[in-house]
C-alpha cells in the first residue's frame, strides 16, 4: 500500500505529460492473435513506461498469457504493431525480445536445481576466459555484484539452488534477467507461491527496479497486490480490451465488474427441478494443507457450484471427498449415512462419479478403445467369475455413445484419437454407466469447442432433472452462475461465501473470489 | 473443420485395422516367409527334425515372453528373468538329484518364481522404484548368488522322469510346444476377457485413470510380476529338462531376447498395448532366425546383432504410429 498512496500523491496530469515525453518502453498497438478455432486476443493495445509497473487482470484464459507470449517473442501476432523505445520491433524468436532487453519471469520458474545461484544467473552468457574456459571468479564477482545491487544480502553467490526457497529462487530468477541487461520485466503471478514474508521482500525489489527505470508488467488474480505495487492495471476479458484505468484513479469494485461483466447467455439451460433430500454432507472436511474445514451439503436434483481462483483448493476439496487423497479428519454423510472414504473405490461404490480436471492425465486411457473406456469403472459389475460380460459391455457403451452423441467411427476407436468434447462425453458416460447418486465435475467443460460444451450443459440439466446431485467446479464464472442452483465460493482452502441462484451476481462472486469485499477498494 | 471431421474416422480405420490384424498376421507371415525363403537356399532346414528342433529349444523364450509382455503391458519392465530361470532351473535340479519327488522338483520352482518375482512386485508398486531399477538389482543379486552357491558346477545325473520336455503326447506333440501353445492362448484369452486383464491395460496406459475408476494399480502391478513368476517358473522347467544336464547359467542376454520378443511381439514399451500371443510368434521368428543363421552359413553370433536390429525396427515403428496417432487426434 505504501507505494500506492505514494503515487496517488503525485498530480496524474503532470505523470502523464511525463510519460508522454518520453517513449514508452514497450508499446503494443492493435495486436491481434488466433489459434485454430479460437481468437485469443483482438485490438489490444497498451504500453508500458520506464519506470512504471503495469499490471494485467483478467479471469483464466482471457488472453494474459497470450498477451504475454507475444510481448516476449514467444508467438507472433497475426496483426498489430509493437514498439520498443518508440522503434518498431518483430520478434521471430524469445532471444529477439531478450535482446530488446524483455525478460519473462514465469510462473514456474526456470532454473537448474542442482547448480549454484551464480552458475544459474549467467546460463548462458557466462564470463568467458581465454580459450573459451569460463571465467569462474568473474562470474562470482558479477553475480554477488548484481546481489549488493538488488539489496539482496542473505544470499550467497555459490549457494546449490535446489536448497533455496521459493522466494529465493524467485530472486535468482530476476538476477538472471538483470544480468542480460532486461530494462522490462514480464512476472506472471509471481505471488502465487510466496509467504507472506516474500511477497514483501518481492515488492521491494519492484520497487527499486522501477526506481531504475525498469518497467514490469504484473500478472495477477490479486487485487490488493494490483493496489500495493501497481501504476496502471488492463483488464482483459475473452481477449478482448475491457480497459486501462490508473490504479489511483479505480476501485476493487470496478476492476472486479471489468473482469467479469459479462453479460450470461442463455446457453446453460438449467431446468428448474424440485429439490430433494440431501445426497452429499460435508463437515468440517480437513486434508491439510488445501483443505481447511469445509462444510457443505448438495441436494438430489441440484446443482451446486463450487467457484474460486484456480489454487484455492476446490479440486484438492473433491478429491478427498471423492477418497484420492482422503480426509484427516471431518464427516462425510451419503445419502443420510456416515460414510469413510478412504479410496477411489469405496467412493464408487457408495455413488459418487467424479469426472476430474484433467481428462488426458486422469480420466482416460488414451490408448484403449472407446468400448474398454465406457466399461472401465463398472468392470467388477460387469465381471461374472472374473470375465467380462461382453453382450454386456458393449450394451453398455452403445448406450453410452447414443445417449452422449459421441463421433466416433466404431467402439473399437483408440479413445486417444477423439476431439477433445468426445473424450470428456466419454469420461462423463463412463462415470453414469454407474448410476451414481452424485456427480462431481471438475472443470466438465475446459478446453472443449462450443457445440460439445452446450451439449454436457444440457446433459447436467437433465442428470439433475432425473434427480442426480451435481456438484460442479468451474472456472469460468458464466458457467458457475448459468448453471448453479447454488453458488459456494472457495479461498485458501475453506468457503467463503454463499449465494443462491437469485443473488449470484458476477460482482458479488467474483469479489467473493478474489478476498476484495470492500477492504481494498479504495476511492481515488 | 468439418472436412477434418470427416476425414478422421477413414484415417482411424485404417489404422484400427494395423492395429489389430497388423502385428500377429505380420509376425505369422514372417515366420512361413522366412522358412520358404531359407528353404530354397537350403533344403534341409525344412526338415520336420529342424523345425521340431527350433521349438523344441525355444519354447521357454516363449512361455517366458507370455509373463514379460503382461510386465510391459503394465508399464513396468523386467530384466532380471533370465537369471531368475537359471536359478529356478537349479533349485529343481538340485531337488531331484537329492532324491526328491519329481512333483516337488517340478512345484518348488513355480513358488519361488512367484514369491521372488511378486516380492519385486511390491517394491515397485508400493515403494514407487522405477521397475528397472529394482529387477536390475534381482538380476545381480540372483546373477551372482546362483554362481557362488553353485560354483558354477553343472548339475548331471537327474532321475528318470525328470525330463518335462521328453515327454511327447500322441508320440508326436513334445509336451514343450503343447505347454507353449496352451498357455498363450490361455493367457490370450485371459487378457483380453477378464476384468484382470483389462486392469494390466488400463494401468500401463493411464494408472491414474485407472486408480479413479477403482482399479488398484498396486495390486495389479503385484499380480503381474506374480504372474511373471509363474511363467518365469515353467519357462525355467522347460529350459532345465530340456538337456540331461543343468548348466549353472543361462544363454547370455537371455532376458533380451525375451524383451526383443514381447517388443517385436507388438507391446508397446510405453506400456497399455499389445498382444501375448503376438510376443509368442515373435520368440518363434527369433529361434528361427537364429536357426537359419547356420543353415545359410552366417556365423550364430550375428543373432544378437539381428535382435537388435529387429527391437529398433519395432520401437521406431511404434514411435511412429503413435505420433501419427497424436496428429490425427
Amino acid at each position: 500500500m505504501i507505494g500506492a498512496a505514494t503515487l496517488s500523491d503525485q498530480p496524474d496530469e503532470a505523470a502523464d505529460a511525463a510519460r508522454r515525453a518520453r517513449p514508452a518502453l514497450l508499446e503494443v498497438r492493435d495486436i491481434e492473435k488466433s489459434f485454430p478455432g479460437v481468437r485469443a486476443l483482438s485490438d489490444v493495445s497498451f504500453d508500458v513506461a520506464p519506470g512504471e509497473v503495469h499490471a494485467l487482470l483478467g479471469e483464466n484464459g482471457a488472453g494474459k498469457s497470450t498477451l504475454i507470449k507475444i510481448v516476449s517473442g514467444v508467438y507472433r501476432p497475426d496483426r498489430g504493431a509493437m514498439f520498443v523505445d518508440g522503434r518498431p520491433v518483430d520478434f521471430q524468436l524469445p532471444g529477439d525480445a531478450r535482446r530488446a532487453g524483455v525478460a519473462t519471469i514465469y510462473q514456474e520458474l526456470l532454473l537448474f536445481p542442482e547448480l549454484t545461484v551464480a552458475e544459474n544467473i549467467f546460463m548462458g552468457h557466462a564470463p568467458r576466459a581465454a580459450l573459451g574456459r569460463l571465467d569462474w571468479r568473474a562470474m562470482r564477482a558479477r553475480a554477488e555484484d548484481l546481489l549488493a545491487s538488488l539489496e539482496i544480502h542473505d544470499l550467497a553467490a555459490d549457494r546449490i539452488v535446489g536448497t533455496l526457497t521459493v522466494g529465493n529462487r524467485q530472486r535468482v530468477e530476476i538476477l538472471r534477467a538483470l544480468s542480460q541487461n532486461a530494462r522490462l520485466l514480464i512476472m506472471d503471478e509471481p505471488t502465487a507461491a510466496l509467504t507472506e514474508h516474500d511477497v514483501t521482500r518481492l515488492f521491494a525489489i519492484v520497487r527499486l527496479l522501477t526506481s531504475r527505470g525498469v518497467g514490469v508488467i504484473y500478472i495477477t488474480h490479486r487485487l490488493d497486490e494490483i493496489f500495493a505495487i501497481a501504476d496502471r492495471v488492463t483488464v482483459l476479458r475473452d481477449g478482448v480490451q475491457v480497459g486501462t484505468r490508473r490504479v489511483a484513479q479505480t476501485n476493487a469494485g470496478e476492476l472486479v465488474q471489468m473482469m467479469v461483466g459479462r453479460k450470461i447467455d442463455n446457453l446453460f439451460p438449467k431446468i428448474s427441478v424440485p429439490v430433494g433430500e440431501p445426497v452429499l454432507e460435508v463437515r468440517d472436511l480437513v486434508r491439510r494443507p488445501t483443505t481447511k474445514g469445509v462444510s457443505l451439503t448438495v441436494r438430489a436434483g441440484e446443482i451446486v457450484g463450487l467457484a474460486g481462483l484456480v489454487g484455492s483448493g476446490r479440486s484438492e476439496l473433491a478429491q478427498t471427498v471423492f477418497g484420492v487423497t482422503p480426509a484427516q479428519s471431518g464427516e462425510i454423510r451419503i445419502a443420510g449415512a456416515a460414510a469413510k472414504i478412504d479410496s477411489p473405490g469405496r467412493a464408487r461404490a457408495l455413488g459418487i462419479a467424479y469426472v476430474p480436471e484433467d481428462r488426458g492425465i486422469q480420466g482416460l486411457v488414451r490408448p484403449m478403445s472407446v468400448l474398454h473406456n465406457f466399461s472401465l469403472a463398472a468392470l467388477s459389475s460387469l465381471a461374472r467369475a472374473g470375465f467380462i460380460d461382453r453382450a454386456a459391455e458393449r450394451r453398455m457403451a452403445e448406450e453410452g455413445v447414443a445417449r452422449f452423441s459421441v463421433k466416433t467411427s466404431s467402439l473399437e476407436q483408440v479413445a486417444g484419437r477423439l476431439s477433445g468434447g468426445n473424450q470428456q462425453k466419454i469420461v462423463l458416460g463412463k462415470w453414469l454407466a454407474n448410476n451414481p447418486k452424485l456427480l462431481i465435475l471438475d472443470e466438465p467443460t475446459r478446453g472443449i469447442d462450443v457445440g460439445a460444451k452446450a451439449e454436457i450443459h444440457r446433459l447436467m440439466g437433465e442428470l439433475a432433472g432425473k434427480g442426480l446431485a451435481i456438484l460442479m467446479i468451474s472456472s469460468e464464472l458464466p458457467e458457475v452462475l448459468g448453471m448453479s442452483d447454488r453458488v459456494l465460493v472457495m479461498r485458501e482452502g475453506r468457503l467463503v461465501a454463499e449465494f443462491d441462484r437469485a443473488r449470484a451476481t458476477p460482482e458479488a462472486v467474483g469479489a467473493a473470489m478474489m478476498g476484495g469485499e470492500g477492504e481494498t477498494g479504495r476511492a481515488a | 473443420m468439418s472436412a477434418i471431421a470427416v476425414a478422421r474416422p477413414q484415417v482411424a480405420r485404417t489404422s484400427l485395422l494395423r492395429r489389430v490384424a497388423s502385428q500377429e498376421a505380420l509376425l505369422g507371415i514372417a515366420v512361413i516367409a522366412l522358412a520358404i525363403v531359407v528353404g530354397v537356399v537350403n533344403p534341409r532346414f525344412l526338415a520336420t527334425r529342424n523345425l521340431s528342433d527350433i521349438l523344441l529349444g525355444n519354447a521357454y523364450v516363449g512361455v517366458a515372453a507370455i509373463g514379460m509382455s503382461m510386465v510391459i503391458i503394465s508399464g513396468n519392465i523386467d530384466i532380471s528373468v533370465g537369471a531368475l530361470i537359471g536359478v529356478l532351473a537349479t533349485v529343481s535340479g538340485s531337488l531331484a538329484v537329492a532324491g526328491a519327488p519329481i512333483a516337488v522338483a517340478w512345484l518348488a520352482p513355480v513358488v519361488v518364481g512367484i514369491a521372488v518375482m511378486a516380492l519385486q512386485g511390491v517394491i515397485v508398486a508400493y515403494l514407487r522404484i522405477p521397475a528397472i531399477v529394482v529387477t536390475l538389482g534381482m538380476l545381480s543379486i540372483l546373477k551372482g548368488g546362483l554362481i557362488s552357491v553353485t560354483g558354477g558346477k553343472w548339475i548331471t545325473d537327474l532321475p528318470e522322469g525328470f525330463h518335462l520336455a521328453d515327454i511327447e503326447l500322441f508320440d508326436i506333440l513334445p509336451m514343450p510346444v503343447l505347454i507353449l501353445a496352451i498357455a498363450t492362448i490361455l493367457a490370450a484369452l485371459w487378457m483380453r476377457y477378464s476384468a484382470s486383464g483389462r486392469a494390466i491395460y488400463a494401468t500401463g496406459g493411464n494408472a491414474e485413470a485407472a486408480r479413479l475408476c477403482g482399479v488398484s494399480p498396486q495390486r495389479t502391478v503385484v499380480m503381474v510380476f506374480a504372474l511373471h513368476g509363474f511363467f518365469a517358473a515353467i519357462a525355467a522347467l522347460l529350459f532345465a529338462t530340456q538337456l540331461k544336464v543343468i548348466q549353472s547359467t543361462t544363454p547370455t542376454g537371455l532376458e533380451l531376447t525375451i524383451i526383443t520378443a514381447s517388443v517385436v511381439g507388438g507391446v508397446s514399451i510405453l506400456g497399455g498395448v499389445g498382444t501375448v500371443i503376438g510376443a509368442t510368434l515373435a520368440a518363434i521368428l527369433i529361434a528361427e532366425i537364429a536357426s537359419a543363421l547356420v543353415f545359410i552359413n552366417v556365423s550364430p553370433y550375428w543373432i544378437h546383432a539381428l535382435e537388435g536390429v529387429l527391437i529398433l525396427a519395432t520401437v521406431i515403428a511404434d514411435i511412429l504410429r503413435r505420433q501419427r496417432r497424436m496428429a490425427g487426434g
